[in-house]
């Protein structure tokens, strides 16, 4: 129940036909790509070192013993053949290091070009879930979410990164290497992605109780799929449109609203993910559940069983109250 | 007494007589006064090794639980607090309790019996400095115990150990640990520099330390320049709390990433002095298993000191993604990968050795070869983690977990294991069994390859480390299935490990003094060595000096046979100059690591402890200190 494989229609669409889910060697950027080549390029002469330094200790497992007298220490011939093979492979380790540096220098050069973006969004990182906000010249355009991030494809995005309590880590294998979050600091990290798909991103910094998880979902889409999306975004949310869902709205309002932020509504707090547009989304609780009915209920039923120690505390509600938020929640489209 | 007297001197005796007196005069007190007072090097070093080992244990177990509960994905087995507890106290338990104190400490055990002297340097402060380290391990696991165990990390990022974030001292505990084992391991330090800079025996010149010597007394000074760097920011974490200070409080003008460099430039070239004692174990064996003396001993000991030096500029590479400058970060992607030249030339020099040799295939052989195959691997991982691209990619993910235990357990407990078989003849005068042996190394080599490969790739395929627990659709639950039954083997070694040594304490075949045929002078004297050491301090002539002098060592004479006495010579040929008396057996080390220990540990809760704990610690160490009229020295 708490997991199962992806059932969300929207993310099964992306889904088909991309066995990735978060990979490093699973690249669907030209970046990724390049960090995936110089691994796959770093392995190859590792793997053969090794095995040239393995197969010397089995050769002397394997010869021929040689027993008797043998003298304490090497002729002046043999110590000087040795000296020589030593030498060269001094030489030669120092020479493939070089190379390896060059090849590190080269591939980090390309990560510079951050400045002509299309894009900025800011990424956060919170105990444990991740307040995102889309940033625009024009305030208008401002809108924020959380625990998803959707980008159009073939457009160099920009990620602000900022963190409020202690230090995470933004980590989107499939496009990009990561890039800490810090306290009182800024980064910012730059992802283009070859490809329309649903990556998983990961905080990789050990951040407390719920390191494990604190996900992030990135959605690359079409250019005009993006800019719906945005457009639909920046709208206040739907009105409630069942008896039901207007149930749950009042709950909300009297149980929810201290925490989270319903645009178009009173709903207004600050500490809980917005919640504006949340019926569209993929996960609930940064990517540990699917955005189902079902574990959305359970989620609200008792947040500390299912994500222990996490800040949403487990708010007393009776079942028909629960499943009207529920559906409340569920129509915020 | 009275300078008339001419005092008993040792060419006076005869041989027999002079061993028992010997005996008696550096002996130590039977019962549980003499175990509290004594000040021998080789039973303080051999409480050290017992102790680390202990701890080796307990650090394993916390890890056999965390393997437990990734054993399977959405495992329920402990909840995120413990399993932060657990990977915390594992962490901090093997660097700092375990594998430093181990591989710094068997040169208390070895260095004096190897340079042919009597005792340590500072034979109190050694006694003194196990005191302090047992109480700061016993402080950490009883805090543990009582669900105080720290839990930031074995490195405690700020500002998750900060107060804030801190619940129930819990990073103040690890930060005070971290003082009591620092203090132990400085004073350590000392004792090894100038026990092999002013004590060695007549003849040993530079050219003839032996190499594990060598890389003991590179590894204390590394301890000397980089331990303060740790004490300095544990005391400002402590200060935070304690005193209001706001050194890591970024919201108050402190600095996140200071802790960082602090804590890095001290943690990288701790790394080190796990490793290069390690390499010196393996320096020691290589000659005797090979029956040929080191090829290119001069290239070896630079390649030490060379990494010692270069250890110290490392310390960036762990903090590749926090956003520092790219050009700078390019800097230490060199800096980092040109330490692997100094181990390419030492692990070339010992292949060097081994080939033409008659090699002998025993156990602790077996080891060093384990040894070379798996550290490979991590010293090439380290390499690709050194690489700023490829860092950003696999930082703080099972990859680099892998990659530091195939550094730290292929690197540093593969040559310890070597030691014990290698030495432990010596120190109880009991083989260990070859049969036992070879099941250990063969276990340990499957479970540890089977425990750690596997994580390579779960870092590559998104498995973030310190993680309690994943989702099933993530795909990680066959490999970490892997990993857990490798960690189980992998532990099954050390029981076999110590039923070896039990069995072999109880009715194992009686060592000689010279089992392996080596050729340092540890193996000169009985297994396991009088008191004394050497009634007569020998005379070296060679790096091997028992390969030199097959029938018996030339000695020297002249030293008194009615005190503890041991010969002071110069640093650079150890020409004897002067010859001085060692300290008897004494209660203040230990009533000086009481009260310290008691002070320290009251204020991770109050800062007044410093206050009232000042007033004991003088009394005892003006007690300790107090003059005490006899003269010390004599040309």
């Amino acid at each position: 129940m708490r997991v199962g494989p992806p059932l969300i229609p929207l993310a099964a669409t992306i889904l088909c036909g991309c066995s990735s889910w978060q990979s490093a060697l699973d690249p669907h950027s030209a970046e990724a790509g390049h960090l995936a080549d110089l691994f796959w390029f770093f392995t190859a002469v590792c793997a053969a070192i090794w095995i040239l330094v393995t197969a010397s200790l089995l050769h002397l497992g394997l010869r021929r013993r040689r027993d008797g007298d043998i003298p304490r220490e090497d002729s002046p011939e043999e110590r000087r053949r040795k000296m020589l093979i030593v030498g060269a492979l001094v030489a030669l380790t120092a020479v493939i290091l070089a190379i390896f540096s060059f090849a590190s220098f080269y591939a980090t050069r390309g990560f510079a070009w951050a400045n002509q973006t299309a894009l900025t969004i800011k990424v956060k990182g919170n105990q444990w879930w991740w307040p995102i906000q889309y940033e625009s010249r024009d305030v208008t355009q401002i809108f924020d979410t959380a625990n998803e991030i959707h980008i159009p494809v073939k457009r160099p995005v920009t990620f602000d990164l900022e963190a409020s309590d202690v230090i995470h880590s933004l980590w989107i294998p499939d496009l990009m290497g990561k890039q800490d979050l810090i306290p009182g600091r800024n980064n910012t990290l730059t992802v283009e992605a070859d490809r329309a798909g649903l990556y998983r991103a990961q905080c990789a910094e050990y951040c407390g109780l719920q390191h494990a998880h604190m996900a992030l979902y990135v959605f690359a889409e079409p250019e005009k799929q993006f800019e719906a999306w945005r457009g639909h975004q920046l709208a206040p949310a739907r009105p409630p449109a069942s008896g039901k869902a207007w149930q749950g709205y009042r709950v909300f309002l009297a149980a929810c609203a201290g925490c989270h932020t319903v645009r178009g509504t009173d709903a207004g707090g600050q500490l809980g993910p917005d919640l504006t547009h949340f019926g569209s989304r993929a996960a609930i609780a940064a990517g540990e559940l699917h955005n189902t009915q079902d574990n959305l209920s359970n989620w609200l039923a008792d947040p500390q069983s299912i994500k222990p120690g996490n800040y949403m505390p487990r708010v007393p509600l009776s079942d028909g109250d629960r499943a009207a938020v529920v559906a409340y929640l569920q129509g915020l489209k | 007494m009275s300078a008339a007297a001419e005092p008993l001197r040792d060419s006076a005796l005869d041989d027999a007589a002079l061993q028992s007196r010997l005996a008696q005069i550096w002996g130590t007190a039977p019962g549980f006064w003499g175990w509290l007072t004594t000040v021998d090097h080789k039973l303080i070093g051999r409480r050290y090794i017992i102790t680390a080992l202990c701890f080796l244990v307990l650090g394993g177990l916390a890890a056999l639980v965390m393997r437990l509960q990734l054993g399977r994905p959405d495992n329920t087995l402990i909840g995120p607090d413990l399993y932060d507890q657990l990977f915390t106290m594992h962490g901090a338990t093997m660097m700092f309790l375990f594998a430093v104190p181990v591989l710094e400490t068997i040169p208390v055990y070895l260095v004096p019996l190897m340079i042919g002297t009597r005792n340590v340097a500072f034979p109190r402060l050694n006694a003194f400095s196990y005191w302090v380290y047992l109480f700061g391990g016993v402080m950490l696991w009883v805090a543990f115990f009582f669900n105080s165990g720290p839990d930031a990390g074995w490195f405690t990022y700020v500002p998750l150990a900060s107060q804030e974030y801190d619940v129930g001292n819990r990073s103040s505990i690890w930060a005070q640990m971290i003082t009591y084992t620092e203090l132990s391991g400085l004073a350590v330090a000392v004792e090894i520099i100038v026990t092999v800079f002013k004590m060695r025996a007549p003849g040993m010149t530079l050219d003839r330390i032996p190499l594990f010597v060598w890389a003991a007394l590179v590894t204390a000074f590394m301890v000397l320049f980089a331990m303060p760097a740790v004490m300095v920011c544990s005391t400002m974490l402590m200060l935070d709390p304690l005193l209001g200070f706001r050194f890591f409080d970024w919201k108050n003008g402190g600095d996140v990433l200071l802790w960082q460099h602090l804590f890095w430039f001290f943690g990288h070239p701790e790394v080190y002095f796990i490793f290069i004692p390690a390499t010196g174990i393996v320096s020691a064996i290589i000659p005797a298993f090979a029956q040929r003396k080191m090829f290119g001993y001069p290239a070896i000991v630079l390649a030490l000191i060379a990494t010692g030096f270069l250890s110290f500029g490392l310390w960036v590479h762990h903090m590749f993604v926090t956003g520092l400058p790219r050009l700078g970060e390019s800097f230490f992607t060199a800096s980092s990968m040109a330490v692997s030249v100094p181990a390419g030339v030492q692990i070339f020099c010992w292949i060097a050795t081994l080939w033409g040799g008659a090699l002998r295939w025993r156990t602790p052989l077996l080891f060093v070869l384990g040894f070379i195959v798996n550290f490979v691997i991590g010293g090439l991982t380290g390499v690709m983690v050194a690489s700023v691209p490829i860092d950003t990619q696999v930082h703080d993910t099972y990859f680099v977990v892998a990659h530091l235990h195939y550094v730290l357990i292929g690197g540093g407990v593969f040559p310890l294991l070597a030691g014990i078989y290698y030495w432990f003849p010596k120190l109880y005068g009991r083989m260990l069994d070859e049969t036992l042996g070879r099941w250990n190394f063969w276990l340990a080599m499957l479970g540890f390859n089977l425990a750690f490969f596997p994580m390579h790739i779960l870092g590559l395929m998104g498995m973030p480390r310190r993680v309690y627990t994943y989702q099933a659709e993530m795909g990680w639950g066959g490999l970490n299935l892997l990993s857990t039954i490798g960690a189980f083997i992998f532990f099954a070694s050390f029981v076999v490990l110590l039923a070896n040594m039990v069995r072999s304490l109880r009715r194992g075949e009686t060592a000689p003094d010279n089992p392996w045929n080596a050729g340092t002078l540890e193996w000169a004297t009985s297994s396991p060595p009088p008191p004394q050491n050497f009634s007569r301090i020998p005379v070296v002539t060679d790096v091997e000096p028992l390969w030199d002098n097959p029938q018996s060592l030339p000695t020297v004479d002249g030293l008194r046979a009615d005190r503890r006495e041991l010969i002071v010579s110069t640093l650079v040929d150890a020409e004897p100059s002067v010859r001085e008396s060692s300290p008897l057996p004494s209660i203040w080390p230990f009533a000086a690591a009481m009260v310290t220990s008691l002070t320290l540990f009251g204020s991770v809760f109050t800062a007044r402890a410093i206050e009232w704990g000042a007033i004991p610690i003088a009394i005892v160490f003006i007690g300790w200190f107090w003059p005490k009229g006899a003269r010390e020295e004599e040309s």
